[in-house]
């Protein structure tokens, strides 16, 4: 390695670092906006402070550390294939947010999943999840007598 | 010998029809997430948490534990057939397993992982049996202080002595610390990092974050890395059965792996990868075919898989005993108590000792269950190693949706599985450890607890941690662990620029 590329900074360990900041200041601040304190010993702020304090510390070492070895370089990454999970994830949030259902949220996932690893065969693994989320409804709501959010596929059961 | 009076009591309860049924349904789920890669048992007791919300504790609880001993089991049979170790602990057996396999004694490979996991785990449970009775008597004269100073001490060890990088391990933890103060303080009634945040205010869901670290991330994580060539499973060939050779190999790897595995399980230093690593080094020492080492050497492994099955019994010990959490999969199971309303300790052995033994006693039928299913079905298994990948995590994927929608079906919870899911694959490429967060959400709650309760009973006088001679060494022990790695990285700084 390098002179040149040992002494600039690795910046995602100041990335870290400074989220580690940011997240000691809002424990920090929520702490210090606690009103009630105990009557004996310490109260609910005190573990906060710790935390903080724990954070900023942390924070700092990573600081160090971006200025000396820096985090392990990981492998490249397929974007794409990331964007088809988040995807996938994101129509599961739509799909509880505008109570669309669990089963059409699974066919979606699954399919979107399947796509980030290769898949062509959309319809088809679309077709599977929508099995797989029929059966995992059926589970729930006759022999676990627990309930999943219901949508208008749901309804036909 | 209250010992064996308690565990015939617990033989009694385990040996029931439908409890038997749960150690069944539960070392099959075990040994099936053990050997699909990406999943692991804490994965799967985190995923059927709110599942078995409504089922009978005692029976949820044996199936956790069968799948926490199947989870161990299975991952050595993905070791041995494809050299993809299913969970960390399996590492060592690749090595030698695998090559084995290649060299087509597969059969035996597997045959010396599942009798040496049997011969382990069954010596571990014996000792959890004995040990457990010895250890609660001494944790009924321990203080708040005490089980707060403990809970450090295993804040310290899960997350900064055996990770690659202190500086990682404890970030992942204080991350985790974090998270646990989310919520409803419960001396005082007032919210904490909720932001006005309704959904926030019951705490940050144990099974959200395991589940978006573990699967989603680990999705994401191999998703990025995906090229599509299916890993190459080695067909088994010849004879399942180990020759008499095998057997004069493996009978003394066997009893040593049990003997690093349950005390170093049951240590609040957790994890099953420093007795199977241990196994693996003295067993290469003490072998009369070093040169075997690295080719398929059946000692290393029969050694390491003992190991890792006695660290999960060893694991145990502290959890039932003290609900001292060492490793993601107990800290999960610490939450499957708690979901019911139990908190494992010494009160739990006094109070509902039906369970407690019922526990126990099903760990042996969990073991002989393990045996007679495994090297039979052992081609079933190999077959789900056939799945393609994009279905299985596809699939995992699925069930992890379920586990969060069933849980909590809220659009913030869903959020925060999205989110958690993103920090996992960052925290996988950038090397941070995960488990020390799950730890951190779940024992840190516990910890303030105590502190709190500790500072009530003295006023406030923090110098009772440093009277009390208990929770004193354990500060110590603790300052020790947490310094060490630190230390030894300055010495051999020293050491290499001498050179």
């Amino acid at each position: 390695m390098s002179l040149l590329a040992k002494r600039r900074a690795d910046k995602r360990a100041l990335v870290v670092g400074l989220a580690l900041f940011v997240f000691a200041a809002l424990v920090w601040r929520d702490a210090a906006a606690q009103t009630l304190s105990a009557t004996y010993g310490i109260g609910p702020a005190a573990m906060p402070y710790v935390v903080a304090v724990a954070l900023a510390t942390l924070g700092l070492g990573h600081i160090v550390v971006a200025f000396r070895d820096g985090l392990p370089v990981p492998e490249h990454a397929d974007g794409v294939a990331i964007g088809w999970i988040a995807l996938g994830l994101v129509a599961l949030l739509l799909c509880i947010a505008f109570g669309a259902g669990f089963i059409l949220a699974t066919t979606i996932l699954f399919a979107a999943t399947a796509r980030a690893f290769g898949r062509r065969a959309l319809l088809v693994d679309a077709a599977i999840g929508l099995g797989l989320g029929v059966a995992i409804h059926l589970l729930f709501s006759k022999l676990l007598t627990l309930s999943l959010p219901a949508g208008p596929l749901e309804r036909l059961f | 010998m209250d010992s064996f009076l308690s565990l015939g009591q617990g033989f009694l309860v385990a040996l029931e029809p439908s409890k038997l049924l749960f150690a069944a349904v539960g070392v099959l789920l075990g040994t099936a997430v053990g050997v699909l890669p990406g999943i692991g048992p804490a994965l799967t007791v985190a995923l059927l948490l709110p599942v078995t919300f409504k089922l009978d504790p005692t029976g949820s609880l044996i199936m956790f534990a069968g799948i926490y001993y199947g989870g161990m089991y299975g991952g050595s049979t993905t070791a041995i057939l494809i050299n993809a170790p299913g969970e960390s602990a399996s590492v060592a057996t690749a090595i030698e397993g695998n090559k084995m396999a290649k060299a087509g004694r597969g059969g035996p490979a597997l045959a010396t992982s599942a009798i040496g996991s049997f011969v382990a785990g069954t010596i571990a449970t014996i000792g959890l049996a004995f040990l457990a009775p010895w250890l609660v008597e001494l944790a009924v004269n321990f203080g708040p202080w005490d089980y707060f100073a403990l809970m450090v001490l295993a804040f310290v060890t899960v997350s900064a002595t055996f990770g690659d990088s202190p500086l990682r391990g404890l970030t992942s933890l204080t991350i985790g610390l974090m998270l646990g103060l989310v919520g409803i303080d419960k001396l005082t009634g007032q919210a904490r990092m909720a932001f006005g945040v309704p959904e926030l205010f019951d705490g940050v869901e144990v099974t959200t974050l395991a589940v978006g670290l573990f699967a989603v991330g680990e999705a994401l994580y191999v998703a990025s890395r995906f090229k599509g060539n299916p890993e190459e499973i080695v067909p088994i060939r010849g004879s399942l059965w180990m020759t008499r050779e095998d057997w004069r190999r493996s009978w003394k790897p066997w009893l040593r792996g049990a003997a690093f595995g349950f005390p170093i399980g049951a240590l609040p230093a957790g994890g099953a990868e420093v007795p199977t690593f241990l196994s693996y080094v003295t067993e290469k020492k003490l072998s009369k075919h070093p040169e075997e080492f690295g080719h398929g050497a059946i000692e290393g492994v029969a050694g390491p898989e003992a190991a890792n099955n006695a660290s999960a019994a060893g694991t145990l010990v502290p959890l039932l005993t003290l609900g001292l959490p060492t490793s993601a999969t107990a800290a999960i199971m610490l939450a499957g108590f708690q979901q019911y309303g139990l908190n494992p300790g010494p009160l739990l052995f006094t109070e509902n000792p039906a369970l407690v033994w019922g526990l126990v006693a099903s760990l042996f039928i969990a073991n002989a269950m393990l045996l007679v299913l495994n090297l039979p079905l052992v081609g079933l298994w190999v077959r789900l190693l056939a799945i393609p990948q994009p279905w299985l995590y596809a699939g995992i994927l699925v069930f992890a949706a379920m586990g969060t929608v069933a849980a909590k079906p809220s659009v913030v919870e869903v959020g925060m599985l999205f989110v958690c899911g993103f920090l996992g694959l960052l925290m996988r490429r950038w090397d941070y450890p995960v488990a020390p967060m799950v730890v951190g959400l779940i024992l840190g709650p516990m910890a303030e607890a105590q502190l709190r309760r500790a500072m009530q009973m003295t006023l406030g006088d923090p110098m009772v941690f440093f009277q009390n001679p208990g929770s004193a060494t354990l500060l110590s022990l603790s300052a020790m662990a947490l310094l060490a790695p630190f230390v030894m990285k300055g010495l051999s700084r020293f050491r290499t620029a001498e050179d």
